[in-house]
């Protein structure tokens, strides 16, 4: 054959709109197909995993690689179990600058004070878990499926919602939704999940008082287009609740597990008890203290995905000290503070304090340690958020001025 | 002999005669195939024969040793090779004889018989003799000029059928020889000298080790080039041809006679007639598609190709150096359009074949090419001759690819802004006076707006400036002749995919939109159209403006656009058509209508508001009303678009699609059995899996039916292999949907993903394409396994297979280390792998030890396992 005939067709051929439409059907199917796996997989981790953090337990061996051997999936199936748990609440990143475009992109909620969990409601009974893997209750509830009581009602099926239990009125405040009835919600947007969130909720008695079947009550957090009006309420409103701060959820995002800038804290004086972290004794230290996880070469990091280097110590100090790859150490942050140019960490000014609690999986975030960097020196102030949105404001006036010309 | 007479009467005008002498025909052949061969050689071969029944008895005959069907190919060499080793000799030794007969079409037949002979024994190293007797007809002095010309021929088709490891290096050298002796002009006739050039060419493949010596190297190139200035055209065409082939197989030894060649060409281009021109064009594209190929290996991730640098030669830059004298020379050509012609009509004519070799040029050298075109563009674009200015047009938009990719932004910037000049002069070219300008125009913006249109990118040839002109232009062309307006559709199409995505980007194209639909809907629907190009074209250009439509226009446009494509579609419905042409052309346009429906039910769907999500709800019922009449038109393409858009309103109503099951379950099953069109059968596996992921309990009534065909499907050779994996991913899907009621199938579904998972250990892993199906195979069969684990987790009943799957998990952590895995499917398989060891070791729990105790294997896999996250490996 003449290699001519091979390129008769001499301009380059499109990829057919069909095939197109084909490429994105299959691309749905798959991302659909990984979101049924995930909630499945969760769910089977909230109500498998032991129920406390067994003491026999050795400390998982936290390396990049790891070797995997099936004998071991047992004893695996523990810590790494929990480690992979710890990372599926999607885990907002603290608010270090304000984002663009707050009232059109973003929703506001007063974030409760109390302990995040996950709650998995399935076959009769309902788990809570926090985010170390332990058990905060596991009870009746109206949740599908969630007590005895609605036995033979429809096929069995597992929901999971993305809570705050808040100690004081006994109520688990539900922020986000993963799954219900066995439908996985996380390919779907924050705007659509709180929607349903609340549609759902309503469908069941689970906002009502605490009863037989029922021992908690939930109670939906409200949240709002992050408007003027929408801030003042979260940060300034009426809650039953105590308040830690507030939470803003992009609209668009996923439910994206473990720490996504999509979902962003903040908090002042006015709207939190905790705005400056405290020592085990409850006070303030004089220098903020960071906790940072050791690598293999020596350097010192944050929890991020990809991790922030902040320091690398020195290897005859690691190696005097006995400390391992993946240890978690505390520092404190010296007079030197931390040098920041171009909006990159340049240097930071760290003193070795000591190894940290063996309670805590992760190290800090990047977000965490600068937010309360600035806390103790110049914070982000309601204010600035207030600018922001008006200025946001203007900027849309702007454009639509422009598209008008 | 009453073959004669069969073989005759097998060509009689009467059908009855024929049908009979067919069948007597096969009846021999049935009763005894060896004498069957034989006799039908020595009727090929003797003279006294009629033409008539020896050609036939040719064709039969190679017909009963090739056919393209590959599985029938296989059965025909297999059985060819059980024949007696003695028949073989006698019918091999008749045709070789009838290379010297007197009748010229004798001869060339069993020239393509011997070939195929050769194809099957020559490999099995069955026919040692072959190539020293077919040499042994070039020595002989008393040779006639006939057979040293069908032994020629034979040698060339012999080498086409062939490949390399199936010839000794000396028999190689004897064929070289043989054919170069051929092309001597002082010893041979013109018949003999073309036959050995046609040889040469199929004999290139095996000269690697002639062309890595200089001497042998430059003796044959040396008689190519010659050759290439023979008198006859035919001859010289074959000498380029063979020149175009070395361009491709021996670009790194190119250079010595690279000044040589290029001055062969150029010459040949600029002034020999237009066979000959083609094939000296087609020189300077392969080069270029080898320097492309160089570029690409450059660019390549070096990790995931270590093995590959060695293997690399040299990049000589031929194109690059030579762009100043050779970029004039194709721009003339591009001069040479004949009337009247479509420059889309598929016709290869120089022009043709000219602008093809641009762009491959343009992709070759990149930048630096457009400061060559443009003064050409300029200069012709407004000349009273329109074959300057069609010529003009399509020299930019030739270019335009090649110039753009791996260019920064920078570049980019000022390529815009440079492009941005001609704007006007093209959509000024929108009202040409002639067919083709427009035409060629149209195209062309369509190419600057798919290379230099990017918002998102920050980089775009329009402004808020030029835009309200652009789409001025757009829609009004959309009404010219169906030729123009099926190019516009297309720039409106990639006009559109700028903005997709684009957030605040897009905002100052918005405002257009709803005029661009009123005039994709008004092309679509032209009474003047003979067929459907523009049609689709319309449509098609409708989906992608639908996609790039913002959040806050697009529940507003759908409503409106929504009814419109019910209504034509309805209306495809109700029209009673006979003709197969006119089903043919309604089936085309409710394939396009469904494409259109999928896309607006993906937008809904992917919305963030349930307002807008509530439009599918209430259009469901007739939507699938309208899907479900469609089908009854039965043609296979209607049928995956229908399935396509069906998957998606599943994906869409969730557990309210119940209620359509009980009426379209039919056609699920036939979707699923259509073997023939398999792209339909894997829709359809598609489609089962966004049904049953939407219905989870309520599928169960349906799942024996369904898990039957599919199981049925796996098991069977007829289905293109493809379709496999989805089916397996989708036994993943059923398992998850509907829990424990799947335990039922496990024990026929779990043996078959054994058997798949058995064939991926046997799979040759030397083949590229074979590795990527077997990655590709043992993902889905992962995805099936977790499926199926975490469905039936409660009842445990896939304890009994958990040391198989840890096998094959084995199997495929050892297998890693050893090849590489394709790129883009280690990520994925590394995916799926961590995923289905998570789902067995919580399906095993605290039993783990007891069950895998004895087993001493210990595997290691580097960035797989429990601790890391599915989604950092997505």
């Amino acid at each position: 054959m003449a290699p001519s005939d091979l390129r008769r067709p001499y301009k380059r051929p499109q990829l057919s709109d069909q095939q197109r439409r084909r490429e994105l059907s299959l691309k749905r199917q798959e991302q659909s197909r990984d979101a049924e796996l995930q909630a499945r997989r969760l769910a089977s981790t909230l109500l498998s995993l032991p129920p406390e953090q067994q003491p026999s337990d050795p400390e998982p061996e936290p390396s990049s690689s790891t070797d995997y051997d099936l004998r071991d999936a047992s004893k695996l199936k523990g810590p790494a179990a929990r480690k992979w748990f710890a990372k599926q609440l999607m885990l907002p990143e603290w608010m270090i600058d304000v984002p663009h475009r707050l009232p059109h992109d973003w929703y506001v909620l007063p974030r409760p004070a109390g302990r995040r969990c996950f709650v998995v409601s399935s076959d009769g009974t309902t788990i809570s878990r926090q985010r170390n893997g332990t058990v905060l209750h596991r009870f009746p509830s109206a949740l599908p499926h969630g007590s005895r009581n609605r036995d033979g009602s429809g096929p069995p099926s597992y929901s999971i919602l993305d809570c705050i239990f808040h100690e004081m009125d006994q109520t688990y405040y539900v922020i986000d939704m993963v799954c219900w009835k066995n439908y996985s919600y996380y390919n779907c947007s924050t705007e659509f999940r709180f929607t349903w969130l609340k549609e759902k909720l309503a469908e069941t008695k689970a906002c009502d008082p605490p009863s037989y079947y029922h021992k908690y009550r939930f109670s939906l957090v409200p949240w709002s287009r992050c408007d003027l009006a929408g801030l003042h309420n979260a940060y300034a409103g009426e809650v039953p609740f105590i308040k830690d701060g507030i939470l803003f959820y992009n609209k668009h995002a996923h439910y994206q597990p473990g720490n996504t800038p999509l979902a962003l804290v903040w908090k002042d004086e006015h709207c939190s008890q905790y705005v400056i972290d405290t020592d085990s004794k409850g006070q303030v230290p004089s220098h903020q203290q960071v906790v940072l996880e050791l690598q293999d070469d020596g350097k010192v990091t944050t929890s991020d995905d990809p991790p922030v280097v902040f320091s690398c110590l020195n290897l005859d100090f690691i190696q005097q000290s006995g400390l391992q790859s993946g240890c978690l150490l505390r520092f404190a942050i010296g007079d030197g503070g931390l040098t920041i140019v171009d909006g990159k960490l340049e240097r930071a000014d760290l003193h070795y304090v000591g190894t940290s609690n063996r309670a805590r999986a992760f190290a800090d975030t990047y977000s965490k340690i600068m937010f309360q960097s600035m806390a103790r020196g110049s914070p982000l102030r309601i204010d600035d958020l207030v600018a922001s949105i008006s200025s946001s404001d203007d900027e849309a006036d702007t454009l639509d001025v422009e598209m008008a010309v | 002999m009453e073959i004669t007479q069969y073989l005759l009467s097998a060509q009689s005008a009467d059908a009855r005669v024929r049908t009979e002498a067919e069948s007597n025909l096969r009846k021999f052949q049935e009763q005894n195939l060896p004498a069957f061969l034989l006799l039908l050689s020595v009727e090929l071969a003797n003279n006294e024969k009629p033409v008539e029944s020896r050609r036939l008895a040719g064709i039969v005959l190679k017909n009963l040793l090739d056919v393209k069907d590959s599985a029938t190919k296989k059965h025909l060499a297999q059985q060819w090779m059980a024949i007696d080793i003695a028949f073989k000799s006698q019918i091999k030794s008749w045709l070789l004889q009838t290379l010297g007969s007197s009748v010229p079409e004798a001869r060339r037949t069993s020239a393509q018989v011997l070939a195929k002979v050769a194809s099957i024994d020559v490999p099995q190293k069955q026919w040692p003799e072959l190539i020293g007797h077919l040499l042994n007809n070039m020595i002989q002095r008393d040779s006639s000029a006939d057979l040293k010309q069908s032994t020629l021929e034979t040698l060339g088709y012999v080498c086409e059928e062939i490949s390399h490891p199936d010839l000794q290096q000396d028999e190689v050298n004897s064929v070289l020889t043989a054919v170069i002796q051929g092309m001597n002009l002082a010893e041979n006739s013109s018949e003999v000298r073309l036959a050995a050039t046609r040889a040469l060419c199929n004999a290139l493949e095996f000269a690697q080790t002639n062309f890595e010596n200089e001497t042998e190297r430059t003796y044959i190139m040396k008689m190519i080039c010659e050759t290439a200035l023979s008198k006859e055209v035919e001859v010289r065409q074959a000498a380029f041809e063979c020149l175009a082939s070395i361009a491709s197989m021996y670009y790194s030894v190119l250079g010595t006679y690279m000044q040589a060649l290029f001055e062969l060409t150029s010459n040949a281009v600029k002034g020999d007639v237009e066979p000959v021109a083609l094939q000296a064009i087609e020189f300077w594209s392969s080069i270029c598609e080898k320097e492309i190929e160089l570029q690409k290996y450059k660019t390549a991730d070096r990790n995931c190709w270590d093995s590959l640098p060695d293997f690399v030669p040299p990049h000589s830059r031929f194109i690059e150096k030579s762009r100043i004298s050779l970029i004039p020379i194709l721009l003339e050509i591009l001069l040479m359009q004949e009337e009247n012609v479509s420059q889309y009509d598929n016709i290869w004519n120089i022009s043709m074949a000219g602008k093809k070799c641009l762009e491959l040029v343009a992709q070759t050298v990149g930048f630096v090419i457009v400061p060559l075109v443009i003064p050409f563009v300029v200069a012709n674009r407004v000349k009273p001759d329109w074959h300057c200015r069609e010529a003009a047009v399509f020299a930019l938009g030739a270019i335009i690819e090649g110039s753009t990719i791996y260019q920064d932004l920078g570049v980019l910037l000022k390529y815009c802004e440079l492009v941005r000049e001609l704007i006007d002069d093209l959509l000024f070219l929108m009202n040409d006076e002639n067919n083709q300008v427009k035409e060629t125009t149209a195209w062309t913006l369509g190419r600057i707006f798919e290379f230099l249109h990017s918002p998102v990118g920050g980089f775009s040839v329009i402004t808020s400036d030029n835009l309200p002109r652009v789409v001025d232009i757009l829609v009004k062309s959309v009404k010219d002749a169906p030729n123009v307006a099926t190019k516009v559709c297309r720039a409106i199409y990639t006009l559109a995919e700028g903005y997709e995505e684009a957030g605040m980007h897009s905002s100052f194209f918005m405002p257009y939109i709803p005029r661009i639909i009123e005039s994709l809907l008004f092309a679509a629907s032209r009474a003047d159209l003979d067929d459907l190009k523009l049609t689709s074209a319309a449509y098609e250009s409708l989906n992608e403006v639908v996609r790039c439509s913002s959040s806050t226009e697009a529940p507003q446009i759908i409503r409106e656009l929504l009814s419109v494509i019910l209504e034509r579609l309805s209306q495809t419905l109700e029209r009673q058509i006979v003709s197969s042409d006119g089903k043919e052309k309604q089936a085309d346009l409710q394939a396009s209508l469904c494409g259109v429906l999928q896309v607006i039910i993906e937008k809904v769907s992917s919305a963030d508001d349930l307002e807008t999500r509530s439009i599918m709800l209430t259009q469901a019922d007739q939507m699938m009303f309208l899907f479900l009449n469609v089908f009854s038109c039965r043609s296979s393409t209607v049928h995956e678009e229908a399935m396509l858009a069906i998957g998606a309103l599943a994906h869409a109503t969730g557990s309210e699609f119940g209620k359509y099951l009980p009426e379209l379950y039919k056609y699920l099953k036939r979707g699923l059995q259509n073997f023939k069109d398999y792209q339909a059968c894997s829709v359809t596996v598609g489609v089962v899996g966004d049904i049953v992921r939407a219905l989870k309990y309520k599928v169960v009534p349906y799942c024996d039916g369904i898990m039957q065909i599919l199981l049925t499907n796996l098991s069977s050779e007829a289905l293109d292999r493809s379709v496999k994996p989805p089916i397996f991913s989708v036994i993943g899907d059923i398992a998850l949907s509907i829990d424990e009621n799947f335990q039922k199938y496990v024990d026929s579904a779990v043996p078959m993903m054994q058997r798949a998972a058995e064939l991926c250990a046997q799979m040759d892993s030397n083949d590229d394409e074979l590795l990527e199906y077997g990655s590709q195979l043992k993902c889905s069969i992962f995805e099936a396994y977790s499926g199926i684990l975490r469905g039936t987790k409660k009842s445990k009943i896939m304890m009994p297979y958990a040391q198989l799957l840890y096998e094959f998990i084995g199997f495929v952590l050892k297998e890693k280390d050893r090849y590489h895995v394709p790129i883009g499917w280690d990520i994925l398989l590394r995916k799926a792998l961590a995923a289905v060891m998570d789902d067995l070791a919580d399906l095993l729990g605290t039993n783990s030890k007891t069950l895998f105790g004895d087993l001493t294997a210990r595997v290691t896999y580097t960035g797989a396992c429990l601790q890391s996250d599915c989604d950092n490996l997505k």
